[in-house]
């Protein structure tokens, strides 16, 4: 009965990732014919690089600052969107909204929020005297601001999803138990903070750790606002792999970047896996 | 210790058309126990929800020991509340769950020590303050609910069918409980059941909702014995008073009060014929279903008998009587008791 499925994940996952193993180890070039076994070559040099280790460092920026914001921003959007209000069923379809659309007409839309010339942003701080017309912040052209921009623009977009999750999470836990709460003289943040967020820490932690894995593996953001720059300074390891070994014909250098944190990425899903299973458990 | 008072206390819910709580007055007395009882539907946990804080009332104004409360938040109102569900903190470990409104009042740390341990050793707890809610079983479930309403000494005790949920064994230990509970604690306390057995036991006075209003406050005797209307006396008892319509009027008198005729006087009681339909034996009594004949002819009626009495064959006819003081009377077409009539 799981034949198919079997058959799907070997090979549309398996082979990939065997292929990119087999990659990394060979001395592979777009355009040449021949492959020979190169060893851990790819690794050493990939690692000698300073765009690599600017790379490896931008991700784990990347990831734990976006994944900070997400999960405080889908904590308290999931206990805002809990509550009843008029219009809550809108409020919660425009929430969703950032991940139902297609990534790159979000991504679009903030590349021109964001433009060096047509910055609504800009403007907006302007209007509020917060910056000078004369000398605006080039939010996507200079090294920290660019990695704000796009670190926020992946949150922007990841958050409806863990929002999702932990909306689904609160809604498990019976109405009574805030309300007891509430009548043991609790208020708003020690019902939350004592009561309500521990009971779905499983799913927080789930919903974190996927997120976590998204986004050291995603390169969305940093592709279609920055490529990377200016100067690789938002470069991440997916981006750069891309950049490496497509763009630049190196399968071999791409194959060994993009395995770099497989091993890490394995044992988050395997962590993930075994809160599942625990979370499972303990209902 | 505080006394509770509902004034005029209405709640609509949006979109609903006749409100679930339509202007009850209640007044609780000093300490005492009282049952709001009634079926579901019949807005008794709305009305204890409202005093608790946990529903906004529509119109109208609830005090608490001569404080008005509608209006101020749950934690404000100084009560405590004991859930149908318990509605323990999972996560928390026993002793967590009944140090938690100590420290959401802020209570001096160095105070909670001596209060759970108080308030366990009651419900004899002192061995389960380490266990988490999932390793208890249902009773000990509710003596934790009841420890953690406790602990914070409230003013008023309030309590939503925290029986519900057990087996029916394990329901007539934890009544006991809670009686044992109420006679220690002397606080008042306001008490929603649907189930009159619970009632009659518990409360010092109970009030009887129907479609969100109160049809008759009482001690349990009163409401059982002096039924202020139809639905009142329908309602209680199992199975309920017999209501005989004739001429505009109802009479009623409990099944229990039906007994072979023989033996009283004319002025004393009224004899029926009755031809018994079929009989239930109950082990302790014996139920007889039946039609009386005469001037009452098709009229149900039910009799209930101790089972050691010898029972009627179904089909035979007997005669039966009830007692005159045992019958009460009630207007057709409200409902109301109305004054007594001459039944000839």
């Amino acid at each position: 009965m799981i034949a198919p499925a079997a058959a799907y994940v070997a090979l549309l996952v398996g082979l990939p990732v065997l292929m990119s193993l087999f990659l990394s180890v060979s001395d592979a070039r777009v355009g040449s014919e021949t492959i020979s076994f190169a060893g851990l070559t790819n690794f050493k040099s990939a690692l000698a690089t300073p765009a690599f280790r600017v790379a490896l460092r931008n991700s784990f920026l990347f990831t734990a600052a976006s994944q900070a914001l997400v999960v405080a921003g889908a904590t308290l959007l999931a206990l805002a969107l809990r509550e009843p209000f008029r219009g809550r069923g809108l409020l919660r379809l425009l929430v969703l909204l950032p991940w139902v659309a297609p990534i790159s007409l979000g991504a679009i839309g903030w590349k021109w929020l964001l433009d060096s010339l047509y910055s609504v942003v800009t403007w907006v701080l302007v209007a509020l005297s917060l910056v000078s017309a004369s000398n605006p912040p080039m939010w996507l052209g200079e090294p920290r601001l660019a990695m704000l921009s796009v670190l926020l623009v992946h949150a922007w977009r990841t958050l409806p999803f863990a929002t999702m999750i932990l909306l689904a999470g609160l809604s498990a836990i019976p109405r009574d138990i805030p309300e007891a709460a509430a009548v043991d003289g609790s208020g708003f943040w020690r019902t939350h903070l004592t009561i309500t967020l521990p009971m779905i820490r499983p799913i927080l932690l789930v919903a974190l750790l996927f997120g976590v894995v998204f986004t050291f593996t995603d390169m969305t953001a940093v592709y279609i606002l920055t490529r990377g720059g200016p100067a690789d300074a938002t470069q991440v390891l997916p981006s750069l792999a891309f950049f490496t070994g497509i763009l630049g014909g190196d399968l071999a250098q791409g194959a060994a970047i993009s395995l770099f944190l497989f091993p890490l990425l394995l044992a988050a899903a395997v962590a993930l896996l075994r809160l599942a299973r625990r979370a499972e458990d303990a209902s | 210790m505080a006394i509770v008072e509902t004034r005029a206390l209405t709640k609509r819910f949006a979109g609903a058309d006749p409100p679930a709580v339509a202007g009850v007055d209640l007044a609780t007395r000093e300490g005492e126990f009282l049952v709001l009882l009634g079926p579901s539907g019949s807005g008794k946990t709305t009305v204890l929800r409202m005093i608790a804080g946990l529903e906004e009332p529509t119109s109208g104004e609830i005090w608490i020991g001569g404080r008005r409360v509608d209006g101020l938040s749950p934690r404000e109102r100084r009560i405590a509340m004991v859930f149908q569900s318990y509605a323990l903190y999972p996560h928390l470990t026993v002793r967590q769950n009944i140090a938690f409104p100590l420290k959401a009042q802020g209570v001096p740390r160095a105070d909670h020590g001596a209060r759970i341990a108080s308030a366990a050793g009651k419900f004899q707890l002192d061995r389960l303050l380490d266990r988490k809610p999932r390793e208890l079983s249902g009773g000990e479930r509710q003596r934790v609910a009841l420890a953690r309403a406790l602990v914070r000494e409230p003013q008023v005790f309030l309590f939503d069918e925290p029986l519900s949920n057990l087996d029916a064994k394990l329901r007539a230990s934890a009544r006991e409980e809670l009686q044992r509970f109420q006679d220690e604690i002397r606080t008042t306390a306001i008490y929603v059941t649907h189930d009159q057995i619970e009632a009659m036991a518990l409360g010092d006075r109970v009030a009887i909702m129907d479609r969100g209003r109160v049809r008759q406050i009482g001690t349990p005797a009163e409401v059982y014995d002096d039924p202020a209307d139809t639905f009142v006396a329908t309602f209680l008892g199992s199975p309920p008073m017999n209501l005989l319509e004739r001429d505009g009027r109802i009479i009623g008198f409990r099944p229990e009060h039906v007994r072979a005729a023989g033996g009283g006087t004319a002025e004393e009681s009224v004899v029926f014929g009755f031809r018994c339909e079929l009989t239930e034996y109950l082990g302790s009594e014996r139920l007889a279903f039946g039609e009386l004949d005469g001037d009452w002819a098709g009229r149900e009626v039910v009799w209930r008998m101790p089972s050691w009495q010898p029972a009627p064959e179904p089909g035979a006819q007997v005669a039966v009587a009830v007692a005159r003081d045992r019958f009460r009377y009630f207007d057709a077409a409200t409902g109301a008791r109305t004054t007594p009539v001459s039944l000839g």
